[in-house]
């Protein structure tokens, strides 16, 4: 019982002079999504307007923007999360490898199992911690105890957090400070060996400490996932990513190489974001 | 490495999302079922009462002819039984929650009390007719009368007038109290004209949702003795008394030598059920009126 | 000559009476706690009521008698006996047949409305249960006694005109509302964002109910299950009605089973004279009823704040 409805948009994709630019110059890389003409509304609230965007394959692409420009929205339509708000509508396409994700026929479990997904406030399950990260695993039908172990124990290294964990993997999560327990998100969602992880302000409950922990995270992790991250904090967005879109009333105003938008903004919206002038 | 493989996790999904599908159907049906029996029972009574309900079965005396029997006396005590309840329930469980809420002190006698209140409301019916029996009816004296029922059901109902009246008054704003403190009123000032109207409305929803259990409630009134035989019509409450859940018992299990009796017992339910129905409107539309007001 | 009307002398003129409004001040919350009082004197009238009464019984009937034998024949003339045991499998069995219904049925009602429902769905099916909840269990009683025992008779052979079986099922259709709607309670409480972590992660919504949000509601779930418990021990009309009076200790659900309630009922309403054996064990039975409910209601209570979990 989707909420989304689809409508086949056979538009051509039409980017603006200075996007199309900008696509140019990254345009060596892989992508991995692609974004063509999306419009999406809240009831009669129109929250995102024919948004064209590629996302680069193992880059970390950030989205900024004021709050209530639709960043959060386009990340959840990414893994089609967004669909959980009723009243939802959507239009247009986003290429996930080559197939458009808002098909109705597109298994949402499948998309989500390929693109994993961190939280704004940390979410683990009031479960061990073991059970947290070995819970993507089981539903996929791993059952075979040693490997659970590994998958639990690499996914752990691979959130830096498995020396803080690994002498007490069977209590309860909650015991974990904030930052840890936002790094056995990323735990949890590495156990699905996911293509993409797409991170919705995943600092933003976090002190300076963790914080820093969580961004030297991503920077590792990005050599083996396409990371997408939703951030209000611009220094973060400039220290970890190599792209950069700037969203604004639910539209891209800018996308480009993180360089070059935090120095030399095409748009002037964007230079006032930045420099701290609004939003 | 990679330990999921993509191909099994994909054989996987279709199963995975199959069963999700036929379990959300066996939800559904689980949910409906209730609805099903509800109709059910509603068409059975219904059924049943074709023919038998009309003004003579409401105005007519009981009598052991079927044709001629009718439900004055017992809607009479019920009547009388609610003109108990409602009072006696409403004044101790106000009273109750007011102290409850604005005097005693959070501490061990608070928390006796409230545990109290909480335990008596999982005492089966039952129970409280046994101690109606022995207070009441025998040690008082009130016989099987209409202020030994109304007082046993009232005890019985008690607890749903309390935690209804404590939710009413909890949720009267603190800057109203203050308001009235601010201008010199007393404590008990500020109750009586600011704290109990504003609460009003929840605390007459609670004590017409307890009066509604009461008037349906059977096993108190069964272990006080109270009979469903041909008795005068009650015109005081220390006169004897049947009521309608009452007359329903004895009609259903007579119904096993006497086939009409089946039909009677259920015009005597449809008639309580609509009474019913008919309290339940008033609690949602009070309910609904004045929700939300601050 | 008139006097000028100022609030303030007026205020001054009520100051007379200040004397009386600080006895009403000190005298209402004496009131207020004697009507409180009503509630302890209730428990305590119950409490006793049942404890001595129970006593004179036990100076006629051994404990071992009551607890250890099973025969119940309260009032034969030549050898009257008296043991609880039937009664206590009659009540236990029936309850058993009532939370095989009402538990399935219940959580999985539970589940739709909180997990699969949408809002104007939820919204038409609750007034539904609480109908449900709201019918007096005497026209349970006649549902099933006229119509669930007709039935299940053309389906089961052997089944007796009273039985355990047609009680057992309705009581568990009464108690229905109760579980789904403490359960609902306790899966609403489980934190939107748990179940968004395990959809993001490829979660189906069954996997998301049976992994994430049960096992986190699992203590709301269990004390609804308890409660249901306790409803279906103390439940009296319904088993008066349609699983008759039968005093064997069988575990047979097509026959007559009598319970705990039943039987304070049929010794009530019976010859049993007030001060006789037979009539003392009501209070003896009622007890053990009273006992019974109040642990399985203090049990509820205790898992639904013991385990409740931190999220």
């Amino acid at each position: 019982m989707s909420a989304v409805t689809v409508t086949d948009n056979r538009n051509k994709t039409v980017y603006s002079d200075e996007l199309r630019r900008n696509i140019v110059e990254i345009e060596s890389g892989k992508r991995v999504y692609e974004t063509k003409s999306l419009n999406l509304w809240y009831g009669k609230d129109h929250a995102l307007k024919n948004i064209n965007l590629p996302i680069q394959e193992n880059e970390v692409t950030a989205i900024i923007g004021p709050s209530g420009c639709g960043k959060s929205t386009y990340l959840k339509t990414l893994n089609r999360m967004v669909e959980l708000v009723s009243g939802v509508r959507v239009s247009g396409e986003i290429l996930y490898k080559g197939r458009n994700i808002l098909d109705k026929n597109y298994k949402v479990e499948e998309l989500r199992t390929r693109v994993g997904m961190v939280f704004q406030k940390p979410n683990p399950f009031p479960k061990s911690i073991f059970e947290n990260v070995a819970y993507g695993p089981k539903i996929h039908g791993i059952r075979n105890k040693k490997l659970l172990h590994e998958i639990v124990e690499n996914s752990l290294r691979g959130a830096a957090i498995w020396d803080e964990v690994k002498d007490r993997l069977h209590e309860n999560a909650y015991g974990l400070s904030g930052g840890q327990q936002q790094r056995l998100c990323i735990a949890r969602c590495l156990a699905i060996e996911p293509d993409v992880i797409l991170m919705d302000e995943p600092t933003s409950a976090l002190d300076p400490v963790s914080t820093l922990k969580v961004e030297e995270l991503v920077q590792n992790l990005k050599k083996d996932y396409s990371i997408v991250i939703v951030t209000h904090n611009m220094q973060q967005a400039a220290r970890i990513s190599s792209s950069t879109a700037f969203f604004l009333h639910g539209e891209v105003i800018e996308y480009g190489n993180t360089d070059h938008i935090f120095s030399t903004p095409d748009d002037k919206r964007t230079e006032d974001y930045i420099s701290g002038r609004f939003g | 490495m990679k330990y999921i493989d993509l191909d099994t996790v994909n054989k996987r999904m279709t199963t995975r999302i199959l069963i999700n599908k036929l379990v959300k159907y066996l939800f559904l049906a689980a949910t409906l079922f209730g609805l099903i029996v509800l109709a059910v029972l509603l068409y059975r009574v219904f059924a049943d009462t074709i023919g038998w309900l009309n003004l003579d079965f409401l105005t007519n005396r009981l009598s052991t002819i079927p044709e001629n029997a009718g439900i004055k006396g017992a809607i009479t005590g019920t009547l009388w039984l609610m003109l108990i309840v409602g009072p006696v329930t409403m004044i101790l469980g106000v009273g109750t929650a007011v102290y409850l809420e604005e005097y005693a002190k959070r501490g061990r006698l608070h928390s006796f009390i409230q545990t109290n209140i909480n335990n008596l409301a999982g005492v089966p019916s039952i129970v409280f007719g046994l101690l109606g029996l022995t207070v009441f009816v025998r040690v008082l004296g009130f016989g099987t009368s209409v202020i030994a029922g109304g007082l046993t059901m009232s005890l019985l109902v008690l607890p749903i007038v309390v935690v209804a009246a404590q939710e009413a008054i909890r949720s009267v704003p603190g800057f109203l109290r203050e308001a009235s403190f601010g201008m010199g009123a007393t404590k008990w000032q500020t109750i009586k004209n600011i704290v109990l109207p504003a609460a009003l409305p929840g605390i007459l929803t609670g004590t017409i949702l307890a009066l509604s259990r009461a008037i349906g409630e059977t096993a108190p009134l069964v272990a006080l003795g109270i009979p469903a035989l041909l008795i005068p019509i009650p015109s005081g409450i220390f006169d004897n008394f049947t009521a309608l859940p009452m007359q329903i018992y004895y009609w259903t299990l007579d119904s096993v030598l006497v086939d009409e009796y089946a039909n009677l017992a259920a015009a005597t339910i449809l008639v309580l059920l609509i009474i019913l129905f008919l309290m339940n409107s008033v609690a949602i539309i009070l309910r609904n009126k004045f929700q939300k007001r601050y | 000559m008139e006097k000028a009307i100022s609030v303030k002398a007026m205020i001054e003129e009520k100051k007379s009476k200040a004397g009386i409004r600080r006895i009403t001040e000190k005298v209402i919350p004496f009131i207020l706690f004697l009507l409180a009082f009503v509630s302890v004197l209730t428990t305590a009238g119950i409490i006793s009521t049942l404890v001595y009464e129970t006593v004179l019984f036990f100076r006629e009937v051994s404990f071992t008698e009551f607890f250890g034998t099973t025969e119940l024949k309260p009032l034969s003339p030549v050898e009257p006996k008296f043991s609880i045991l039937p009664l206590l499998t009659g009540t236990i069995m029936i309850s058993l047949v009532a939370m095989a219904v009402a538990v399935p049925v219940g959580l999985a009602t539970a589940v739709f409305l909180s997990e699969y429902a949408s809002d104007s769905t939820r919204k038409m099916l609750k007034p539904v249960l609480e109908v449900l909840a709201g019918i007096p269990t005497i026209v349970y009683g006649f549902f099933a006694f006229t119509f669930v025992t007709p039935v299940l008779r053309e389906l089961i052979p052997g089944l007796q005109a009273t039985n355990a079986l047609s009680p057992g099922i309705v009581m568990g259709i009464m108690i229905i509302p109760m579980v789904a709607s403490l359960s609902e309670d306790a899966m609403n409480s489980v934190p939107n964002v748990m179940r968004e972590g395990a959809l993001a992660l490829g979660s189906t919504k069954l996997e998301v109910t049976l992994r994430v949000v049960i096992p986190a509601a699992i203590s709301g779930i269990i004390a609804s299950f308890v409660l249901g418990v306790s409803r279906a021990i103390g439940e009296t009309m319904i088993v008066t009605i349609a699983s008759g009076s039968s005093k064997n200790l069988t575990f047979d659900l097509t026959q007559s089973m009598q319970t705990m309630t039943a039987y304070i009922v049929e010794v009530t309403s019976g010859d049993a004279a007030s001060g006789t054996t037979a009539y003392y064990s009501l209070y003896a039975v009622a007890f053990t009823l009273f006992i019974f409910t109040l642990l399985m209601n203090l049990l509820a209570r205790y898992i639904s704040r013991r385990y409740r979990e931190v999220y």
